[in-house]
């Protein structure tokens, strides 16, 4: 009864206004033109020069690398954060993994910058030093998740386990794991595809000698636009689309659980 | 027996501390170090070569603690400037991200419970494609419009961006609200402009405040959009960090100019946090 024309004609301007880019992006990829100006004809030839693109190749495997080792760093120290977080009265462990969530991601990056090359020296930007910084606020995240997973528990099940004798690591590996299961599952696929689609941080942490993808796409659309770019753009759509498809079957209150990631701040 | 009660609480010590330590022993060195080393750069000479002077005075008399770099920001009023014209493209993207979200979170806060998944799920799913793609998109667009290059297509860049970061908290609030206080409003004579006013609205603040600060902070540090879809003349501060670091390698000046971002994103956030209270007992 509440709904007038009104509301739904605004949202109907925002949903376009949030998909029309998109799809622009999409369509160009299969336009038989060097430009994306006006429609020519239907190729599949960009996605053929991308993946005989040997320059892309290898930042696709860099970007690989470093998804998978960051999401699993992050989320073994994450899941760990974040049952401390619930079960402990910490502050400061709340503080260092939450912070790097709040502040803008360049800050992040300069200061990993000046740590790396004025502690392990100027020729130190590599792989290492991306997966790093990826762990670092990916952490935060995997935290967010699974303490909120616990909160919506009931702490009598922790207490019966104790009472029947279980030691507290048996506690942990028959209760408490199996429980959080989802949302360790959801974190690290969260971890996975930040870490996947993060520009910023890399930016700054990964030197000349690491380009991903972002990086990649960053350099072209900096110097030579071509519809490689939207190739490779819908591909990369694709892969996180699948994530969160995945992640969102996995467990399902998944999307919730991120909502509220803002409340926490 | 109270052996065992003994050992039970050694164990749960030692259960205790190898769950705190790995992430705490990470952070502190990743995370809190970083920041310290960056304190300690925004008060040091820049090196001959860029990076770095020696941190202690050395005998040909390079190297040491100054203040020089708060001096230079403060000495010249086109710093302060960029400063400012961030902070105007940061609180005018809020602006325009909260009047776009509203009637979104209004709409899926309204829905049947079964599609609010669904609509929450189109909201976020442009998130699905990378930040890059979505400001090279914005090109696509605006190029044969010859709009590129223009203080509008870096605001426009900047709302695509940080929309859902709005959309998100604002509905998640809204969501909370009791329907039938609407119905207790109109009971009372209130009308449509006036239910969403003096009852919708006030209840909404803490929403709108978390909302804010989400678009509001990432807007200030970002640099990339003003570097892509902007001229020269629209550089705000991230951009300035960016160049300080990477461009003319000038690390004590670049620390500076974080440090000030800093401190005043943890003045926003304190704000902001201050503000939400006050709506929620307001409200």
């Amino acid at each position: 009864m509440r709904r007038s024309p009104l509301l739904w004609f605004s949202v109907a301007g925002v949903f376009a206004f949030l998909y029309i880019p998109l799809i622009v992006v999409v369509v160009f990829s299969f336009n038989d033109s060097k430009l994306n100006a006006g429609w020519v004809g239907f190729t599949f030839k960009w996605y053929q020069i991308l993946v005989n693109d040997k320059a892309m190749i290898d930042a696709a495997i860099n970007s690989l690398i470093i998804a998978f080792t960051a999401s699993f760093l992050a989320t073994l120290l994450g899941t760990m954060a974040g049952i401390a977080m619930y079960r402990y009265k910490t502050r400061f462990l709340p503080f260092m993994t939450l912070t790097p969530l709040a502040m803008p991601e360049i800050l992040l990056g300069v200061s990993l910058l000046l740590f790396f090359i004025s502690v392990l020296g100027t020729e130190s930007l590599s792989l290492f030093t991306v997966i790093i910084a990826h762990t670092t606020f990916c952490i935060g995240f995997v935290a967010i998740i699974v303490r909120a997973r616990l909160t919506g528990m009931d702490e009598s099940i922790f207490e019966a386990a104790r009472d029947l004798g279980a030691t507290p690591w048996k506690t942990f590996r028959i209760i408490t794991f199996p429980l959080i299961m989802p949302a360790v599952i959801a974190g690290m696929l969260m971890s996975f595809t930040l870490s996947i689609d993060d520009f910023v941080i890399t930016f700054f942490t990964a030197g000349v000698g690491v380009p991903t993808l972002p990086l990649t796409i960053y350099t072209m659309i900096k110097i030579a636009v071509t519809p490689e770019v939207n190739a490779l753009s819908t591909l990369m759509m694709l892969l996180t689309l699948g994530m969160i498809v995945i992640a969102s079957r996995v467990a399902p209150g998944f999307l919730e659980k991120s909502e509220h990631i803002g409340e926490d701040q | 027996m109270s052996n065992h009660t003994a050992s039970r609480i050694r164990g749960e010590r030692l259960v205790k501390y190898s769950i705190i330590t790995p992430p705490f022993l990470f952070l502190l060195m990743f995370f809190l170090f970083p920041a310290l080393i960056m304190v300690v750069a925004s008060f040091r000479f820049p090196g001959e070569f860029g990076g770095l002077a020696p941190l202690f005075r050395t005998e040909d008399g390079t190297g040491g603690l100054t203040l020089e770099n708060y001096r230079l920001f403060f000495s010249s009023s086109n710093y302060a400037w960029i400063f400012l014209r961030s902070f105007g493209v940061a609180a005018l993207t809020t602006v325009i991200c909260l009047f776009m979200a509203y009637p979104v979170a209004t709409l899926i806060a309204r829905s049947p419970k079964k599609s609010r998944d669904l609509l929450v799920l189109l909201c976020v799913l442009p998130f699905a494609s990378n930040f890059l793609v979505r400001v090279y998109a914005w090109m696509i667009i605006f190029q044969p419009f010859n709009m590129m290059h223009s203080r509008l297509a870096v605001i426009v860049g900047m709302v695509y961006v940080h929309l859902p970061f709005m959309i998100l908290p604002l509905y998640t609030n809204l969501e909370k609200h009791d329907p039938t206080l609407l119905d207790a409003a109109q009971d009372l004579g209130a009308n449509a402009w006036q239910r969403f006013w003096r009852v919708t609205f006030p209840m909404s603040l803490p929403g709108i405040f978390s909302g804010a600060v989400l678009v509001f902070i990432p807007v200030l540090g970002m640099f990339a959009i003003p570097e892509i879809l902007g001229g020269k003349d629209d550089w705000l501060v991230g951009n300035m960090i960016k160049e300080a670091f990477l461009g003319a390698r000038d690390w004590p000046f670049g620390s500076m100019l974080s440090m000030i971002m800093t401190i005043t994103v943890l003045m926003l956030v304190a704000l902001s946090a201050w503000f939400a209270r006050k709506g929620v007992y307001r409200a």
